[in-house]
Parts: C-alpha cells; sequence; structure tokens
C-alpha cells in the first residue's frame, strides 16, 4: 500500500496551535507550508474523529477549523482613510472596492494584465483599514505584487501574528453568541471588532460572518497568544469538535467553492471559472484595473456562447471518485479535466470540478470520466452540490 | 494458518495453494474513510511488488500491491456495497481478494506478526 506522497518543500511552519492540535488527536500533514492538522481522533472528539465524522459533525453542528495559514493582511494610508487604500486597491482587482461600507465585506481576485487569477482573496472594509485575507499557499507572491503596485503612501501591514479560526455549522451562531455577545447579530459577508472578557482581560476579536464550508459560520482572527484559550472555549461547547483539512477539502467541494492552485490558477480567469458573480457590474464597464481587457473579452465571448471552456459540477454514477487531473470525455474525444474531486459523505456518491469545453458545459450533459482503465459516466451539474446554508438575517 | 505481512502493510493468509490478501489494520488507519474499492478482475495474472487493486479514501487514491505472484481466484464481493468495511474489520471480513500462489518460496521473504509489529513500531 503506498498512500499519497504529502511531502512538501521544507522547512515547515508551526502553527500557534501546533501543540494544541496534537493534543487533541491532530494527524499533521505539510499544507501551505505548514505542518497542519488533516484530520483528529481520539478521546477528545466526540464524534471518534476522521474526515467523514468530521464533515458530517459540520453540516449537523459546529466545527473548529484552524486556517492561520491565510495570510492577514491590512492596507490603509497615513489618514487611515480607506477610500484612498480602496482607490488604490481596485486597480489590482475586478471588485467594488471604494463603495464597500464599513464591515462588509466582499469576495474577489488579485488578476494579472492577462487576467489570469493571482489568488482570490476576501476583502473587509474594518473602518481604518481595509483587511485582506488570502491563500496561505499564495500569501508571500500576494504581498510582493501588492507592494510593487500599491503606492508607497498606502502602508501593507502583514498581520504575522494572529490566528485565523473558522467555526462552521449550523450551531455556529449560537454557539459563538454565548461565548461571545452581539456577534449572532452579523449577517454573511459582514464583520466587525468586538470584545471578549477572558481571564480578567479584554481580548480584541475581529469576526467575519463567512466561510468556505457553505454553511452558516465565523472567521475569528485573535492575537496568537490568545487563540489557544479561545480554541478551548469554543470546544468546551458540547455542539462543537474540532475538523481537519480534510473536511476542509470535501465540504468546499460540496459547496461549489474553488481552491487555488487547484480550480483556480494563473491560466484561468474568473469569466472561465464560472465567478462572473464576483465581477462588479460598474467595474465590468468601467475598467480601471489589471486583467479589464481580457475579463471584458472573456466576458463577450460568454454573451455570445463562444467561451472556450468554463468551470463545471459533475456528478459522478457508481462509488468510484475521480480526482483532480482525470480527462473529461464526451464519447472518444477528450474534452476537459477534472480539477477537484472526491466521494461527497452528504450525497453518498462521488463529485467533481472540471473544466470542459464550454460546448458540452449545460446542465445535464452525459460526459465521461477516465479514471485508470475505467469510463465513469457523469452529468454536468449545477453547483453548489449541496446547496449553501448562510445567515443572511432572521 | 500462516500470515504473513509486507513492507506496504498488506497481510496474506495462505491456506494449501490459495491466498487471501488484504490490509492491515495500520493501514486502514493511516488511509481514514474508506469509500471504494476496485478489485482485479477474477483471473487477473499478478506480479509479486505490481499493482493488484486500489482503495480510495475520502482524501486520496491508494495502491495496493500483490504480495506474490499469482492469478486472482476471488473478489470480495461485499467490499462493493460497504467498503467502511476495510475500516472497521481490515484483517478479516474486510479482505479484498484471493490468489493462486506460484512460487511458495515468494512467502519467505515476508514478515511474520512479530516483525510487522515491530516494523511499524519504528515508522
Amino acid at each position: 500500500m503506498a498512500p499519497e506522497d504529502m511531502s512538501a518543500e521544507m522547512p515547515l511552519g508551526t502553527l500557534p496551535l501546533d501543540a494544541w492540535h496534537r493534543s487533541h488527536g491532530g494527524k499533521m500533514v505539510p499544507f501551505a507550508g505548514y505542518e497542519m492538522p488533516i484530520q483528529y481522533s481520539g478521546d477528545t472528539i466526540s464524534h471518534g474523529g476522521g474526515i467523514v465524522a468530521e464533515h458530517t459533525w459540520t453540516r449537523e453542528s459546529a466545527s473548529l477549523f484552524d486556517v492561520s495559514h491565510m495570510g492577514q493582511l491590512a492596507l490603509k494610508d497615513a489618514d487611515n482613510d480607506p477610500g484612498s487604500a480602496a482607490r488604490a486597491l481596485e486597480k489590482l482587482l475586478p471588485g467594488l472596492i471604494t463603495n464597500l461600507k464599513p464591515g462588509k465585506m466582499r469576495y474577489s481576485f488579485l488578476l494579472t494584465e492577462a487576467g489570469g487569477v493571482i489568488d482570490d482573496l476576501m476583502v473587509a472594509n474594518t473602518g481604518p483599514h481595509l483587511a485582506l485575507v488570502v491563500n496561505g499557499a499564495c500569501k508571500w507572491d500576494d504581498i510582493a505584487h501588492l507592494r510593487e503596485h500599491l503606492p508607497d503612501e498606502i502602508t501593507l501591514t502583514h498581520f504575522d501574528d494572529f490566528a485565523l479560526l473558522a467555526l462552521q455549522g449550523p450551531k455556529a451562531g449560537e454557539v459563538l453568541e454565548s461565548l461571545i455577545p452581539g456577534t449572532g447579530a452579523l449577517t454573511f459577508m459582514t464583520a466587525g471588532l468586538f470584545e471578549w472578557a477572558i481571564d480578567g482581560e479584554t481580548v480584541h476579536l475581529w469576526i467575519s460572518r463567512a466561510g468556505y464550508t457553505g454553511e452558516d459560520g465565523f472567521e475569528i482572527s485573535i492575537h496568537q497568544s490568545k487563540v489557544e484559550v479561545l480554541a478551548n472555549a469554543l470546544v468546551a461547547d458540547d455542539r462543537v469538535n474540532p475538523a481537519g483539512l480534510g473536511a476542509r477539502d470535501s465540504l468546499r467541494l460540496e459547496a461549489g467553492l474553488p481552491l487555488y492552485g487547484h480550480d483556480l490558477d494563473l491560466n484561468t480567469d474568473p469569466v472561465t471559472a464560472d465567478l462572473s458573480f464576483a465581477l462588479s457590474k460598474k467595474r465590468r464597464e468601467a475598467g480601471g484595473y489589471f486583467g479589464h481587457q481580457a475579463i471584458a473579452a472573456r466576458l463577450a465571448d460568454a454573451e455570445a456562447g463562444a467561451l472556450a471552456r468554463r468551470r463545471v459540477g459533475l456528478t459522478i454514477e457508481g462509488r468510484m471518485p475521480a480526482r483532480e487531473g482525470a480527462e473529461v470525455y464526451s464519447g472518444d474525444t477528450k474534452i476537459g479535466h477534472v480539477t477537484s474531486g472526491g466521494f461527497s459523505p452528504t450525497l453518498g456518491h462521488p463529485i467533481a470540478m472540471a473544466y470542459v469545453d464550454s460546448a458540452y458545459a449545460a446542465e445535464g450533459t452525459q460526459l465521461d470520466i477516465a479514471v485508470r482503465s475505467k469510463r465513469l459516466p457523469a452529468t454536468v451539474s449545477p453547483m453548489p452540490f449541496v446547496p449553501h446554508r448562510y445567515f443572511r438575517g432572521s | 494458518m500462516p500470515r504473513y505481512f509486507t513492507d506496504e502493510h498488506e497481510w496474506i493468509d495462505v491456506e494449501d495453494d490459495i491466498a487471501t490478501v488484504g490490509i492491515t489494520d495500520y493501514a486502514q488507519e493511516q488511509l481514514g474513510d474508506i469509500v471504494f474499492v476496485e478489485l482485479p478482475a477474477i483471473g487477473t495474472m499478478l506480479d509479486k511488488g505490481g499493482d493488484a487493486a486500489v482503495v480510495e479514501s475520502v482524501k486520496a487514491a491508494s495502491d495496493v500491491y500483490a504480495p506474490i505472484t499469482g492469478e486472482v481466484a476471488e473478489g470480495n464481493g461485499m467490499l462493493e456495497d460497504d467498503p467502511a468495511l476495510v475500516n472497521s474489520s481490515p484483517e478479516e471480513d474486510g479482505w479484498f481478494f484471493r490468489m493462486t500462489v506460484s512460487d511458495k518460496a515468494e512467502l519467505e521473504g515476508l514478515m511474520d506478526e512479530a516483525a510487522y509489529k515491530e516494523f511499524v513500531a519504528g515508522l
């Protein structure tokens, strides 16, 4: 038996919660330059642990994910005017940032001149500055890109002494409200600064109601010196168990959310990636950002039905999963490849994301995926595969 | 019935001229939740150390190698409906396939249970 090679470039960093993960039975693997828990096991895990149990618990209750590998950045000018930072950032991405009100956040992309995706990211207006959360594996390149292209008067701060915890699941709202009153009033894609009184101290938390599982939930930014206290307080609630990278990946796949480096990369533009929802209408016309020409051309292609290829969801018959790299066929013609694939614990069958020739991208199109010597029948399916359950207000 | 082990974490039971092959408890633990097992067709000729089966966990696909040379005689049909048997009973009900034993001498190069335990303890 030969498990997949998980090795990565050395040396690996350790997360602020490294010892905590190990004491909770976390199985550590290299990811994005860090040793990270892929799954948990042992007595402290009430559901018994493992990817499927962690996945199901997240869909039914609430799970705590450590996503401190991600890059937490802030942009501001000398006058603490997020307006000038927003105007500068808008030159690098296609989203409307200048109209982002304090406490609101938006999903966007850093783009090349050719429209290729350097990274996908979240941008929030905190009031005094813009807060960016970028992918862990891309953060150093993102920082270099931002520093190179932002004017000198915009200060870029990397909050590398802050941890990031994600609390995700239908019970996340009530759990966090009981621990940090007021957080329950946040709605999907809003954020705020909260105070948490613990051990006679007041800890400041930047909390956003968002995530990467398709469920309601939060991402909580906290200084690394306090993160263990917060993690302990969260898992002390019977409704919460820790969950690792394995469940994070199967959850986001069911939610139809792309993973940078797999479903998105420098050779892929947001239109081809079927993420045009994140291309603000006003800026599609006005332009003024890296990649606008290319994006406008792709949008025109899409309008004319002439887009070369497109990201689609595939529902696969049987139980055999198709993984990244598997070729997709229509009859004998190769028309694309899988970029993410696996078994869906919620649905009980395999699912995948693939890039296919757009002539074959319509929902219901019957295709085949080549896995080893077999052809797996697959159907182009709408994403998300499992409906999102974000909290948009009661 | 003697049981042998490979350093790729397969086990093999030999009774007369037929061997039963599966993966060890250590292996299933490393793989995590198993969702599919692709077994070799009956009649397939397997070479010692060559690809024999594929086990798919939620996370990844892993190859299972033939511990010895021989011909596939039977696959474990129960794994089709219930691949999680490999997690719950890896060294009994969750066996993968049965095969003929072409060359008994190949068994001598494999580990016995005590040697395998020591091998795993050193990983």
